[in-house]
């Protein structure tokens, strides 16, 4: 953490508050002086985007919060009255509900950075691990916020998720009943949403500051995947990558205002400006986009236990991808195998998305139903079923397993090397 | 002096463990009242009890009613129903239990114990689907008694793809248990009391 920076108070109050609090140290070493691999492509920019949305959630989060009222009764219509009659309420609410598509957006992308270029591995594994549980804290937090609006699929989307818990042996009803404080999804639910809602996101970024702590001590990865081995290596945090960040920061959020202002409900579902209706199911509910894989996995496994475990397995599993991956490399640069397996994963992952999206019975990617004459048919749940299969198939066999027998391909000697050899490409 | 030194120093000792084991124990409790007002309160509880005429029901007919935040199905059933619900043998069954609050817990899931004897065409169970908590459609799915082509009974879980038999038993996907049965007994000959 220390001897990155040559912080000297020249002024009388700074010599004086660097006695007594050396916070401005603290932001010249690990803000500005910290020492960056030079080659850092665009892909690493996503960790200043994901703070920014943070950020911009919790603002406008705030905002909402004080339009908003979670009761029953109220907190439909006070959405729409947020919507139609509070200054600029209907851009700030379009933000915050795209913003959390954003987010999850940038946090793929973040995650399947982090795979490809081996972040998580030694010695980064607790930075990967703290990343996971940013990643399930943010899950938690956007569902509560779904069902803040108190439309049909806010309601049954809780329904369904909260009833998850139902599955645990003997303790299930008990268990779901407290989550719920009654025998459904009703008041003293949505006010206890709110309320966690509200609290999650100062956790998260909690767990950001422990995140970059943990980003802090190895210090970044690099595309290479090999260790920063001198200062020629590197470059200053400022004003090198603040600029780079804030050049990413700004197009993301071009792309993000897009959707604010063009399309605004296209990633929510019509269904949810119909009012909680208790008694009636819609005949189609999905969770939002980004739960999508997960909902698929669930539905996967035909035993209400075993969807369960399943669908948090496939999150937990990630915890445990620092020691299934034994190559003595990072990146998979250069690792010729591995990368062709990544890409299969990727693909797999979307298709999971896919798979979750339709009626299970149906088709896979249409409207209509198979027959149920006991035959095979290729439905939204055999897709899922393959799918399922293959996403704990790459995990649990084929990175353990070409992690240990792939032929690499040579890694340079240093990033300096391959920075070099890049320029020399280019010129050539 | 050395023995006294001793007992001095297990005195501490058990002083200092006592302490951490109060302390714990002090948290412990301290803790339960944030966890426990979470369960249901006192103003959800009272609500915890529904009466209704079965008379307006025509054969045929199902309504749907709200005892503690959930639908209830009440459903007047046909002979074709009754029948097709009867003809099932408990083995082919998923779930082999009555799940009626009103018979004894080990009683089997044969069509007399879903419903009061006597009463056999009034079907009353909680709809809410023991895989997830949606709410079944009903007259659907594969398990319904089919009369000329049209289905009567049997439910369909939309969500994620149960089948439940005009006894409301599980018969086809991940649902784990039957439609279960609250408590309910009637006041008069028509009319019952749920909860």
């Amino acid at each position: 953490m220390s001897g990155h920076s040559n912080y000297q108070p020249t002024t009388r109050f700074g010599k004086w508050l660097h006695e007594r609090l050396p916070i401005m140290e603290l932001i010249q070493a690990q803000g500005m002086d910290f020492p960056t691999p030079r080659n850092l492509n665009y892909w690493w920019t996503f960790g200043g985007i994901l703070a920014t949305m943070l950020v911009v959630q919790i603002l406008t989060g705030v905002v909402l919060a004080m339009h908003y009222t979670p009761h029953v009764d109220l907190a439909f219509n006070s959405v729409e009255h947020i919507m139609r009659d509070v200054n600029y309420g209907w851009l700030i609410r379009y933000m915050h509900a795209n913003g959390a598509s954003m987010f999850f957006i940038a946090v793929y992308i973040h995650i399947f950075r982090g795979m490809y270029y081996g972040s998580y591995k030694a010695p980064r594994e607790v930075l990967w691990m703290i990343g996971v549980v940013i990643y399930l804290i943010m899950m938690a937090t956007a569902f509560m916020g779904y069902v803040l609006p108190w439309g049909q699929m806010s309601f049954w989307g809780a329904k369904v998720i909260t009833n998850l818990f139902s599955a645990i042996p003997f303790v299930g009803d008990a268990i779901t009943t407290w989550l719920w404080g009654g025998f459904s999804i009703d008041n003293p639910t949505l006010n206890r949403f709110f309320s966690l809602h509200y609290l999650l996101p100062f956790v998260l970024a909690a767990a950001v500051g422990l995140h970059i702590w943990a980003l802090h001590v190895p210090g970044n990865n690099n595309p290479t995947g090999i260790s920063v081995k001198s200062s020629q290596d590197t470059l200053p945090f400022h004003p090198y990558y603040t600029m780079k960040d804030l050049f990413a920061i700004v197009a993301f959020l071009v792309f993000y205002m897009a959707w604010v202002f063009y399309s605004p409900n296209y990633l929510g579902h019509a269904i949810n400006y119909d009012p909680a209706n208790p008694l009636v199911t819609p005949a189609h509910i999905v969770p939002e986009w980004y739960y999508l894989p997960f909902y698929a996995i669930l539905r996967a496994i035909p035993d209400k236990l075993g969807g369960v475990i399943a669908m948090f397995a496939s999150i937990l599993i990630l915890f445990f991808l620092p020691w299934l991956d034994r190559s003595p490399l990072r990146s998979f640069k250069y690792r010729p195998l591995s990368r062709v397996f990544f890409w299969i994963f990727v693909v797999v992952c979307v298709i999971l998305g896919f798979a979750g999206s339709g009626l299970p019975d149906n088709y896979f990617l249409s409207h209509h139903a198979a027959p149920a004459d006991g035959g095979f048919h290729f439905t939204y749940k055999i897709v899922g079923q393959l799918a399922t299969f293959w996403y704990f198939f790459h995990f649990l066999v084929i990175i353990p397993l070409v992690s240990k027998i792939e032929r690499t391909e040579k890694a340079p000697a240093s990033i300096t090397e391959a920075v070099l050899a890049k320029a020399h490409d280019h010129a050539a | 002096m050395s023995t006294i030194e001793h007992t001095d120093v297990t005195r501490r000792d058990f002083i200092y463990i006592a302490t951490g084991v109060v302390g714990a124990a002090g948290t412990a409790l301290a803790l339960w009242p944030f966890i426990n007002q979470m369960n249901p309160d006192a103003s959800v509880l009272a609500l915890a009890s529904v009466e209704l005429d079965l008379a307006p029901i025509a054969e045929g007919q199902g309504i749907t009613i709200k005892w503690r935040g959930n639908p209830v199905f009440v459903r007047h059933r046909t002979q074709a129903e009754i029948d097709a619900a009867k003809a099932v043998k408990t083995e082919e069954l998923v779930d082999p239990l009555a799940r009626n609050a009103n018979v004894k817990e080990s009683d089997p899931a044969t069509d007399e114990n879903r419903v009061v004897g006597g009463k056999e065409q009034y079907l009353i169970m909680m709809g809410v689907c023991t895989h997830l908590g949606c709410v079944p459609i009903g007259n659907d799915g594969d398990y319904a008694a089919l009369v000329d082509n049209v289905k009567q009974g049997g439910w369909f879980c939309p969500c994620h793809g149960s089948h439940y038999d005009t006894a409301g038993r599980i018969r086809k996907g991940p649902a784990p248990q039957n439609l279960p049965v609250p408590v309910y007994s009637y006041l008069t000959d028509t009319k019952i009391k749920i909860g």
